[in-house]
């Protein structure tokens, strides 16, 4: 994204830059807040831990997107009016993210596809031409370096471990599969920051997803899944059935007692 | 062991021996050495280590579900943030603390095994629910607190690998014990809403919070010779005491009423004096009577049960690959 000229370059609209960093901020948020429902009872200590951690980063890259989208919109909105105060529809995360814990196995899956998604995008994200992103995708991609290798390592695992973690896994691989095609088919909002030398060049993102995951794949002795369209389109609001309780849940307090300060 | 043996010579001399033992044990815990691990120890006091270690280790692990509670209703991301932080901390006591009851010859999947078969106790605290959000600000400051006072003088214990561990763990304490405050804080300055859910949730957590400290000293049954050993440094009477009177004035501060018609300030004494616990409903809680027994103790099998196949799929993975495993992992 560096090889077009400064001069040239279009300008994105502060819409199109709010939208944009939402997806992000929101992909992050509800991830975390997925994760946080697994804490005290993981299948081991030092997994319940490793998952936490994950959720703590994922929350505060949130928290550092939001409060960014909040001054780009220039409405005085906060990181917290951002997250409690906004409606399902409002929303930008993937759908993937919002997929609930399910078994560990499920959990897992959709950390492995996600991760392996952020990886790639932050890594691009570190070269934006909007500094204020690129300063939060440097930070966050050593995060999601970090979540890759967990949650590769345990795709190993359980892939490669007892038949019933083989079977397990492959059954939440086949049912989450679904969900990728939308991290990989850019809209044209992806099309336009690319263009802007803000996002990464879209067919980058599906090449190295793609390269990565088959890799991940591979060691794990798992078969990838047959390509599944379907129309999510979290990025623009269309989210599944599952956000709006895991909003309802994570926005009880800030809107039983509107206004109040925590 | 021949039992004829028992009146020989022989006998006599070891008994001299052990005797001898014993004595040159406690002159070292005297002169405040630390015991190690392969250090000879008295039975008694290993097995007086490992039970108060794996009680104190298993209220770390079960003290995360009241609060994992709130995690995903915290109501700011920040509050949220510092809160997962918190209870993964209280993960990390009770990792650190099931290492040093490892060093006594005791492994973790038995000690888990003791927690799930309900046969080992967890601190009481955790067997009561947390309501509101403000209960999260009360037990930072109530129960984080306790456990300060309680803990602190462990990091004196005469045992060195858990008197280390708790320097460690005092630190994390102190800083949820002022997290929790200024929560309390922040709603007892919030709206006439928020005052009254701090004032419901110390209400509530006050008398629970002193009963930590473990029942009167006439009726506490291991103390004196936990004081020799010097695994314990001070009675529970007197670790209440303290308690309540750091603990008053900042009731106070805060402008919420401690729940107690009877304490008063006793002038020549300088303490607080409070009025009468109700030991009924401690021992009915101890007893497993408690509102919430039932709820952490099948919250702890539901994880361990769910989490069965995953630690196969890891232990098979391990062999087949020679991955180094972790105990963890096996257990
Ligand atoms: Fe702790
Ligand atoms: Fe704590």
């Amino acid at each position: 994204m560096s090889a077009a000229s400064e001069s040239v370059r279009p300008e994105p609209s502060a819409e199109e830059r709010f939208e944009y960093v939402l997806r992000l901020a929101d992909t992050s948020l509800v991830a975390g807040q997925r994760l946080a429902e697994l804490l005290g009872h993981g299948p081991t200590l030092e997994e319940d831990l490793a998952l936490g951690n994950m959720s703590l980063d994922l929350i505060g890259q949130a928290r550092l997107l939001l409060a960014l989208a909040g001054r780009i919109e220039g409405h005085g909105r906060d990181e917290d009016a951002l997250a409690f105060l906004r409606d399902a529809p409002d929303f930008r995360n993937v759908a993937l993210a919002e997929q609930p814990n399910g078994d560990f196995g499920e959990t897992l899956v959709r950390q492995c596809l996600l991760d392996a998604w952020q990886l790639e995008s932050y890594e691009c994200l570190t070269g934006s031409s909007d500094r204020e992103l690129a300063d939060i995708a440097h930070k966050a991609v050593k995060e999601c370096r970090y979540h890759w290798r967990f949650s590769s390592g345990w795709l190993a695992r359980l892939g490669d471990g007892t038949e019933e973690s083989h079977a397990r896994v492959s059954a939440a691989l086949e049912s989450l599969w679904r969900f990728t095609d939308e991290l990989l088919t850019p809209d044209a909002l992806d099309a336009r920051m690319a263009v802007c030398g803000i996002g990464p060049a879209p067919a980058l993102i599906r090449e190295r997803w793609e390269t990565r995951m088959a890799a991940a794949l591979a060691q794990a002795k798992l078969e990838r899944p047959a390509h599944q369209h379907y129309p999510w389109h979290g990025k623009r609001g269309v989210h599944t059935e599952h956000l709006g309780h895991l909003l309802a849940e994570m926005q009880f307090v800030p809107r039983a007692y509107p206004g109040a300060t925590w | 062991m021949y039992t004829q043996a028992l009146d020989s010579p022989a006998a006599a001399a070891a008994d001299a021996h052990e005797r001898d033992r014993l004595e040159r044990f406690q002159e070292r815990i005297d002169r405040d050495e630390k015991i190690e691990p392969k250090d000879w120890m008295p039975e008694a006091y290993r097995q007086t280590l490992i039970r108060q270690i794996a009680q104190h280790a298993h209220s770390e692990i079960v003290g995360m579900l009241p609060e994992g509670n709130w995690i995903t209703r915290a109501p700011s991301l920040r509050r949220k943030a510092v809160l997962i932080a918190k209870v993964q901390d209280e993960g990390g006591h009770g990792m650190y603390l099931y290492s040093a009851a490892e060093t006594l010859g005791v492994s973790r999947g038995q000690l888990i095994e003791q927690l799930l078969s309900g046969r080992a106790k967890y601190s009481s605290i955790f067997n009561y629910p947390t309501l509101t959000w403000a209960d999260i600000g009360a037990i930072g400051w109530l129960v984080d607190g306790a456990a300060i006072m309680n803990q602190i003088p462990l990091c004196r214990c005469s045992y060195g690998p858990y008197a280390r561990a708790m320097v460690r763990i005092c630190k994390e304490e102190s800083f949820h014990q002022r997290q929790g405050y200024e929560i309390m804080l922040t709603l007892s300055r919030g709206s006439a809403a928020q005052r009254a859910m701090a004032q419901d949730a110390l209400n509530r957590w006050w008398w629970p919070s002193l009963m930590m400290f473990g029942p009167s000293d006439a009726h506490s049954v291991h103390t004196a010779q936990s004081m020799r050993w010097k695994i314990k440094r001070f009675s529970n009477d007197e670790l209440r005491q303290k308690f309540i009177d750091v603990t008053v004035p900042q009731a106070e501060f805060l402008g919420l009423a401690v729940p107690d018609p009877d304490l008063r300030w006793d002038e020549s004494a300088q303490h607080y004096v409070p009025g009468p616990i109700d030991w009924s409903e401690f021992h009915a809680v101890l007893k497993g009577e408690g509102p919430c027994n039932r709820e952490r103790l099948e919250a702890r099998r539901a994880a361990h049960e769910t989490g069965r196949w995953v630690r196969e799929a890891a232990a098979a993975f391990a062999e087949k690959h020679q991955e180094p495993l972790r105990a963890a992992q096996a257990g």
